[in-house]
Formats: C-alpha cells, structure tokens, sequence
C-alpha cells in the first residue's frame, strides 16, 4: 500500500515474559486521524509508543517485527531517536506541562533545537499556541506558571508544545481521559483541525469520541488487532463479532 | 456489640499519656544540656573571645580567644561542601536516571552506600590518614617534589576530602529521593519532544529536585560541622600560631578544642569556662551553617512555587 506513514509489519512486544502485541500489522495514513481502540490491557497504548519508541524507556521489553516510517524501520540501528521523536510528537493520558511558565513549555522544543532568538522563539510559540485553540486564554499570562492553568488547558498547552517542533504525525495517549465534557469538546474540535496538517492516532476509550474524532479505526483484543478499517465501517457494520461486541457496549 | 465506655478509653489515655511522656522526656533532655551549655558558656562568650587568638595562653578564660577555630571549622565545612555535593549528585543522578535498576552492578553500589553511612566516624579518619594524606599527598609528593613533604601531611584539605567522603552517603541518599520524587510524565514529556537524556535531566528533572538535593547539602553540613574523629589524623591541629594560608596547611577545629581542652589543659577547673564557651559557639555555629543552607533551600523553593503558581 502506498501513501503510508507508518507502516506497522508484524510487530510483537513484550515486557519481560508477557506478550503485549502480537503479529501487528497496520497503516497509518497521512492526514487523516486514526483512532486505537479495545478494552484494557489489549495492547493499544502499547501500540502507539513503539510508534515514537517510548517503550525504549521501559527496562525489560523486546520487539520484534518492523515499524516503518516512510518506510524507514524506526527500530533500526542506525536510527536516531532523538530525531524520530521530533518527527513523531506525543501528547499524553495525564498532562505533564513542565513547571515553568506557559511559553517556556512551548519553547522547550524549540530551545532543544537550538532556536535561540526572542522574536523567533516568540512568534513560533503564539503560532503554537493559536493552533492548539489556546492562545485567546493565555496571551495575557504567558509568563504564568503553566500549572495555574485548567485541566484542558494544560492539555491543549501539551499539544502546543508538540505541535511547536511541527512534527509530522501527532501520537495522542487517551488526551481526554481526565478531562470534562466542555474540555473534551474543545480537544475533540481540535483534533478535527490539526489533521489538515499532522497525521493523528489517538488511543482512546470512549467510543463516542473515536466515531467523532477518527477516519480509520483499529480494534484490538489480547495484544492481537482484530479489525481496522474505516471508522463508519467499524462502527456501523463491523466485520467481526467481537469488534461488534465492544463498540456496542456489550464488553469492554 | 455493646458501645461501652470504659476500658478502651481506658488504654487510650494511658498510651497518650505514655507517648507523650516520652516526647516530654526528650524534650526535657534537650532542654537541660542546652540550658547547661548557655547557663555556663554564656559568660564566656565576648567578641574577645570570638575574635581573639591563642596566643596569650590558650588556657587562660581570661586570654583566651577562639577565632581561629571559628575559622578552621566554617572553612573546613565549606571545603568539604564544596567537594561533596557535586560527587553526591552525580552519583545520585547516575543511579537513579542511568543505571538500571535490577542490575548487579547497581545494588553493588547501593550496598556499598548503605554500608558506608553505618561505618563509624574515626574509621574514616584512619581512612582519610592512609589514603588521602600518605598515599595521594605522599604520592603528589613523590611526582611533583622528588618526596619532599609538600602535601604528603595533614592538612585542610585532606580533612575537607575525609569529611566529604564521611557525609557522601547523606547527599546521595537525599539527592536519590529527590530525584525519584519527579513524575516520569515530565522526563517522558521532555523526551517525546527530541530532548537528549542529558538535556531532560538538566532543564527538566535537576532544577525539581533541587530542594531536596540542598536538603541533603543542609544534612551533610550538619553532620560535618560535629565530627572530630575524621579531622584528627587527616590536618586538625592542637595548637597552631597562625591561621591556616593554604589547604595544604593544619587548622585549629571547634570540635577539636574542646576535647583538646577537655583532655590536655593543665588545670581542668579554670579551663572550665572555655570549654563552655567553645561548645557553645559549636553549637550556634552549627546552627547558623544549618539556618544559612535552610535559607537557601527556602529561596529555591519559593522561586519554585512562582513558576509552578
């Protein structure tokens, strides 16, 4: 298949004995939003941080199979991480702005890539923080802690900070999980928005939001992905009967 | 079940009133060798005292003085400071964010830490003597003098090096909690952004953990200010007519003087006075080298809660 960001072939993983994935295999296309569902512990999140290699922070895990970005193995040797995660942002399941202020959080990026002028430095933050939705709220604080911020607002500053070093694909770890419903609707909105420019998975538990956020959806069961396809087709007509199962409510 | 008063109450009060007992007995320990102390020292204490020198007669409360002590002992602690802390951290910073957590090599070192903080204090001392006065000084002697003795003896510095490696395991085991104490989530969020290892420790994991890593400093301090044992083969000197020029020179210690005072004077009744007076500059010493680095922490802190609102 061409036109592929990522193209997952085979992939196990364990930590330690414990097999989390098994025979993966999934494209992820660009510009459009993927979603990663399935119940707790199926091997989702699992997913989506072999795809910027955060797994590598866990002691004890092994891969195997290939994670191809632009059909470059990301799990190769010769690749450097470092580069690969300034390719491949993450937003995460608990917010985690730095405890500083509000544009140091964005520069943060931009500083690790040596941008060193004020006016270069500023004018990439607002844009940042314009495309996450946020700027309007913190213009006049941007000096402020960024922990004097709300919930979804050091959510969408994350997601300013990710998007400040224009990565291409933007990993997103269950980004609404300990959000309220307003919160969650600005980030849903958002989304929607940013995949005009960045390609999206987002791992998610509700079901209600990977049929509003995602174009495709993959559902996995046991570390092993049962079915992916087009969200409408998933949610609507799913092949499978466990995936019919799960996006109905009946287990999960 | 029946809702009865009576004998659980009973135990209750008793052990209240047992704990509190306890707590009170303390109390009352601490309060009775202070009060000694200031009762008896206070007289003493004068800025001639304070200011003065030896050389009158070091066993005369009336000629007496103690500056040199003053300055042996704040100038060792801040030596040893010096050379403590940044060992400390990096250790610390190597354990918990580099090594791996299971290996051998790693509960190696653990133990090793672990049993250091339980070796007894003159044992360092011994140590220091062997190790950093006769082999490195002897050594450095050796290559830099043709053996002529330049640094192969006691000296300030080497007692500064035995302190810091007495206090090493304090610095390490706070700095370590410290460090433990940052949420994953902000070095995965530096990481996920391309920061190198180095860079997440340095602007994201180090600048969190730096009040307890000052606690550690204050602890360190604390500890060095009241040890005798390890200075007292390693440059302390019992008597010396002239403040120490360089590190490689002996210095007069507070802690020192006073068993020097206690063990050596000639008439140990009219020494008494001194001795008083010694012990409690000790004391306001030490106290003060702890209220500076408290301060200091404080600042950090306060800093801190600005950025974190």
């Amino acid at each position: 298949m061409d036109n592929a960001v990522f193209r997952i072939e085979q992939l196990n993983f364990w930590y330690g004995a414990k097999q989390a994935l098994c025979d993966v295999n999934l494209t992820i296309r660009p510009n459009q939003s993927t979603a990663l569902i399935g119940p707790s512990g199926c091997g989702k999140s699992t997913l989506l941080r072999c795809l910027n290699r955060m797994n590598d922070l866990i002691e004890q895990t092994r891969v195997q199979g290939r994670v191809l970005l632009h059909e470059q193995d990301v799990y190769a040797p010769e690749v450097d991480v470092i580069e690969l995660r300034k390719r491949v942002g993450m937003v995460f399941q608990k917010s985690n702005p730095f405890p500083q202020s509000v544009f140091d959080n964005v520069a943060y990026g931009l500083r690790i890539q040596g941008v060193t002028s004020r006016s270069q430095l500023a004018d990439r933050v607002e844009a940042s923080l314009r495309k996450a939705a946020l700027w309007d709220e913190v213009k006049d604080r941007l000096h402020d802690s960024a922990l004097t911020l709300s919930g979804g607002q050091q959510q969408r500053l994350c997601i300013a900070r990710a998007i400040a070093v224009e990565p291409e694909v933007l990993l997103m770890d269950e980004p609404c999980s300990a959000l309220d419903p307003v919160a969650t609707a600005k980030i849903e909105e958002l989304i929607q928005d940013l995949k005009k420019d960045y390609t999206i998975v987002i791992v998610t538990h509700n079901m209600q939001q990977a049929a509003r956020v995602s174009d495709y959806a993959a559902f996995f069961y046991l570390g092993r992905l049962i079915e992916f396809d087009t969200t409408t087709k998933i949610f609507t007509h799913p092949a499978n009967r466990q995936t019919e199962d799960y996006v109905t409510g009946r287990f999960g | 079940m029946r809702l009865q008063r009576g004998q659980t109450d009973g135990r209750s009060a008793l052990f209240t009133g047992a704990t509190a007992a306890a707590t009170m007995l303390i109390v009352a320990l601490l309060a009775v060798i202070l009060g000694n102390i200031l009762w008896n020292g206070a007289a003493q204490v004068s800025l001639r005292f304070i200011f003065g020198g030896t050389s009158e007669g070091m066993f005369d409360p009336q000629k007496a003085g103690i500056f040199p002590m003053i300055f042996g002992t704040v100038t060792l602690v801040v030596l040893m400071t010096i050379g403590v802390v940044p060992v400390g951290v990096i250790t610390a910073v190597y354990l918990t964010e580099y090594a791996r957590r299971e290996s051998v090599l790693t509960r190696v070192i653990r133990g090793a830490i672990n049993n250091l903080a339980g070796v007894p204090s003159i044992v360092f001392g011994l140590f220091g003597l062997g190790f950093f006065v006769q082999f490195v000084g002897g050594g450095l002697d050796k290559l830099l003098y043709g053996g002529q003795l330049h640094y192969g003896k006691p000296a300030l510095i080497w007692a500064a090096a035995t302190m810091a490696v007495l206090t090493l395991p304090v610095v390490i085991v706070a700095t370590e909690e410290a460090l433990r104490a940052v949420p994953q989530g902000f070095r995965e969020g530096s990481l996920a952004l391309g920061a190198t290892k180095l860079e997440t420790i340095r602007k994201v994991v180090l600048p969190q953990a730096l009040p307890g890593i000052l606690t550690g400093a204050i602890l360190a301090v604390g500890r060095g200010a009241g040890e005798v044992a390890p200075i007292m083969f390693t440059g302390a000197a019992y008597y010396l007519a002239h403040l120490p020029k360089s590190a490689t020179d002996q210095f007069m210690h507070l802690g020192y003087h006073v068993f020097v005072l206690s063990t050596q004077s000639p008439d140990i009744e009219r020494t008494r006075p001194i001795l008083y007076g010694t012990v409690l500059v000790l004391l306001v010493l030490t106290s003060l080298l702890n209220l500076a680095a408290v301060l200091v922490r404080a600042g950090v802190r306060a800093r801190l809660r600005v950025e974190h609102g």
